[in-house]
């Protein structure tokens, strides 16, 4: 009898937690709705806190992007930088700029935007206690290597940027510590963005819900599972949002925001998965977008290795580039998401912004009998073989190395001159390649911060500039690009950072693949939808049906 | 009794410190995870090591072992690199997991027990051939092919669930991912119950209590039964920390934010505190559950008994 009686307990104990999860599951259901004119999108957890100076990725972007408007704004098909809060931008000579904001802004909590809303922004990002990880883009700004020195070791000496000052309620002084012609169009980025008072006063009030002056309001943060955002009535812009407003969900993986998209749970994802790409057009239809997007994928060498240094470095990465069969693994791969390249820039930019297409020239064009002929006359590849590495935990990494691999072994006549190194994680290869240790190909990738011709050039192949990862230099490259940033008038500015960009092709520090394009899907209920050239929906457009 | 479970709870001590070890240099092993934060840009050695200090990376292993452990016994389980209190992302994925992980032992306890008894009293009838060949389809196929195309029919075709789970991750919604994950552990229950059964069919004690002119229930349920069991609880107990930990496959699929998905992220980010944190309590409850398995002993085998 006993023992029966311990049996019935333990049976009796499973019965109470079992009642007492199915009471903890049964909390409200509040993420639901999708009624009325609020899309429901696709959303990654954000990498950082959602700070405007400390985003640097298309997720945390998305939200600001929709919850901020600065001096400037990109526009969405153009990406030519337009007036949004600027009343005027002057400069007499492209350092000393006076900055005029209109009137009446409010943040969402009501309170105005005003200069100094600006001004404080901007120290707060700028300043090295603060640890932004967007911070670079304040470098322009005179006095910041006081408050942001560049040695590891060193301590800021200045707590503001002394390149600023407020005028007041709506102007302010921006001096540069040396000309920029380009400088106000850099003014779109997220990290530019006004800040409330609200952000310096409870920080962490702020980031549990940010507050902003876009044409969103934050109604309502889940951290890293859902944000809905309602369209911000006092929106004084001229983009206000189309729809109630937006509903974001974190899907721990993009397959599954693309089923949930095709079971009708979902409106728009603005990623489709590499598996998914050749069943989109299928699946979708009308309803898939596949456009261009500020990415260039590029291939860099290790020009501090003898082996790559002098003229026999150079043709034999010019033969490297011309074995790269670019179209087959642009179509096969990636179903028509890349475009093979053929400068290094990106058509987001348009002719006027400095795209060209085929600048690149015979360097980028497939042609493996010249491309052999180039590498042997050279004297081979160093040792005869060559490595390209990469980290292979995300995208199609993995797949796109063995096939470059494979085309220029094809073209070399010898199945084992390139081979893949792969590197398990993001932050290992990054670590790799910082520290100087690479000795063959590595994959460089760069999105673009603003759609300038200079920031494709400048953050990457400049002497000691902070992505020149190859450890390009070239005094003819430096001087063209000083002199296309103190250029006043804009075209000529262009032209002269397309000379610069000869020298690169020239030179090879790295060989361009391809361009990459945004994709997204989106759901019947929805109209209008696009990408912005940053591969961000232009959520305010979209209409609701 | 009593002083067993105490000295069992006292050997968790060693086990509790040693694993959070092990983790901590394997995560510490993979390397410099501030690079990452920067994306393609070169991180600027400024801002790289403000955030170093920010996580107390910039301190040797063993230091930073110990300032972790030191705010371990504080409660503070540290940040991961968006902010987030680890014990934030505890408090919400743990629950989580631990319905995930019910629903998936409750089919597995009641399909797979059901299904091993019947099968192991009608060995080689039909019935017994067909649930072995199920079972050996189940464990064949892995759970991500039968995960996608159980989500495919019955969340696209079929509209009968939503495919992806809501943030809430209610029981409801979990009847089906529940299932996919407990599939290959059911199909193992199933088979260690029937083979257990098979045995003490045959045994001694059950030709005794069928000759005492026992009711054939009777026999079956307190004798056979309660015999069986035994291997297939030791298996159960380790399933617990299995189901919990090991469902990063269904738990992605599913869209369901758990451990699995937490612990996920934290090693592609690279983020000590998020894995470490969760590793430690997944190793508290695997040995909670051993404990339990051990106590659960004497309750089925009346020759166990702990002093």
């Amino acid at each position: 009898m006993r023992r029966s009686i311990r049996l019935t307990s333990a049976v009796a104990g499973l019965t109470v937690i079992v009642a007492a999860a199915t009471a903890c599951g049964g909390g409200d259901d509040s993420g639901g709705g999708g009624g009325g004119g609020m899309i429901r999108a696709s959303w990654g957890d954000p990498q950082h806190p959602l700070e405007p100076a400390n985003t640097n990725e298309v997720q945390g972007g998305k939200v600001l992007d929709m919850i901020f408007r600065g001096l400037k704004r990109y526009d969405p098909e153009t990406g030519e930088a337009k007036d949004e809060m600027a009343e005027s931008i002057e400069t007499d000579d492209q350092q000393n700029f006076t900055v005029t904001i209109e009137d009446g802004w409010t943040f969402s909590d009501g309170t105005p935007v005003t200069a100094a809303s600006y001004v404080d922004a901007w120290n707060y990002g700028a300043h090295i206690e603060n640890a932004q990880v967007a911070s670079y883009f304040f470098q322009f700004i005179d006095g910041y290597d006081e408050v942001h020195p560049a040695e590891e070791d060193a301590e800021a000496t200045a707590d503001t940027l002394s390149g600023l000052r407020v005028l007041d309620d709506h102007t302010f002084t921006v001096r540069l510590s040396e000309p920029f012609s380009l400088w106000p169009e850099t003014l779109g980025y997220a990290a530019y963005a006004p800040l409330p008072r609200a952000f310096f006063d409870d920080h962490d009030a702020w980031l549990a819900k940010p507050i902003g002056n876009g044409p969103y309001e934050i109604e309502s943060y889940q951290r890293s599972q859902s944000m809905t955002l309602v369209r911000y009535e006092g929106f004084k812009g001229k983009d206000a949002a189309q729809n109630d407003g937006v509903e974001l969900r974190v899907y721990t993986d993009n397959n599954t925001a693309y089923t949930d998209l095709q079971a009708g749970n979902l409106d728009l994802i603005d990623d489709v998965p590499a598996s998914q790409l050749q069943n989109a057009q299928n699946d979708l239809g009308d309803r898939y977008i596949n456009q261009p997007a500020g990415i260039i994928q590029t291939v860099s060498f290790p020009l501090y290795e003898d082996a790559w240094e002098g003229e026999d470095g150079a043709a034999l990465r010019r033969g490297l580039s011309m074995a790269i069969n670019r179209e087959e693994i642009t179509s096969r791969i990636f179903h028509d998401t890349r475009t093979p390249a053929s400068d290094f820039t990106s058509p987001v930019l348009g002719d006027a912004g400095g795209y060209e297409e085929g600048l690149c020239g015979e360097a980028c064009t497939y042609d493996p009998d010249r491309a052999k002929q180039l590498i042997e006359e050279a004297g081979g590849l160093p040792d005869g073989r060559i490595t390209l590495t990469s980290n292979v935990d995300t995208g199609s990494h993995r797949q796109w190395m063995d096939a470059v691999c494979n085309s220029i072994n094809n073209a070399l006549d010898d199945t084992g001159a390139c081979t893949v190194n792969p590197v398990p994680t993001f932050a290992d290869f990054r670590n790799q390649v910082t520290g100087r240790e690479m000795t063959g190909m590595f994959r460089t990738g760069w999105q673009m911060d603003y759609p300038l011709i200079q920031n494709f050039l400048q953050p990457l192949y400049y002497t000691d500039a902070s992505s020149n990862d190859s450890v390009y230099r070239s005094e003819e490259f430096d001087r063209l690009v000083d002199e296309a940033n103190s250029e006043a008038d804009e075209a000529e500015a262009v032209n002269t950072f397309r000379e610069a960009e000869r020298v690169l092709v020239e030179d090879l520090p790295a060989i361009p693949l391809w361009y990459q394009n945004g994709t997204a899907g989106h759901s019947e209920r929805l109209e209008n939808v696009k990408l912005n050239p940053f591969s961000v929906p232009v959520f305010t457009e979209i209409k609701v049906s | 009794m009593g002083r067993y479970v105490i000295r069992r709870l006292l050997q968790m001590i060693p086990v509790f410190i040693g694993a959070t070890f092990l983790i901590f240099v394997m995560v510490y092993a993979l390397g410099d995870p501030v690079s990452a934060l920067f994306g393609d840009r070169g991180p600027d050695p400024a801002t790289a090591k403000a955030l170093r200090e920010e996580f107390n990376l910039d301190h040797p292993l063993w230091q930073q072992y110990l300032l972790y452990m030191g705010k371990i016994f504080s409660g503070d389980f540290g940040t991961a690199f968006n902010g987030q209190p680890v014990t934030e992302l505890m408090e919400r994925a743990f629950p989580i997991s631990f319905r995930l992980a019910l629903v998936a032992l409750t089919f597995e306890i009641v399909l797979g027990i059901v299904l091993g008894v019947v099968t192991g009293l009608r060995r080689g009838r039909s019935l017994d051939t067909t649930v072995l060949i199920l079972t050996l389809v189940v464990i064949a196929v892995p759970t991500f092919v039968l995960g996608t195309t159980g989500q495919f029919f019955l969340g696209v075709e079929a509209g009968w669930i939503d495919p992806a789970v809501s943030p809430d991750a209610r029981l409801d919604e979990l009847i089906v991912p529940g299932l996919i994950l407990a599939l290959v552990s059911l199909a193992y229950v199933t088979r260690l119950t029937r083979t257990s059964v098979a045995e003490n069919t045959r045994a001694d004690y059950i030709r005794t209590a069928i000759a005492k002119g026992l009711p054939r229930r009777r026999v079956t349920v307190r004798h056979l039964l309660r015999n069986s069991l035994i291997p297939v609880v030791t298996y159960l107990g380790a399933d617990i920390g299995t189901l919990m930990a090991g469902a990063i496959v269904t738990e992605r699929i599913f869209n369901i934010q758990g451990v699995g998905y937490q612990l996920y992220q934290g090693i592609l980010r690279q983020n000590s505190p998020t894995v470490v944190g969760f590793v430690v309590v997944l190793v508290l409850i695997f040995l909670l559950a051993n404990l339990l398995v051990d106590l659960l002993y004497a309750v089925l085998d009346p020759r166990i008994r702990y002093a």
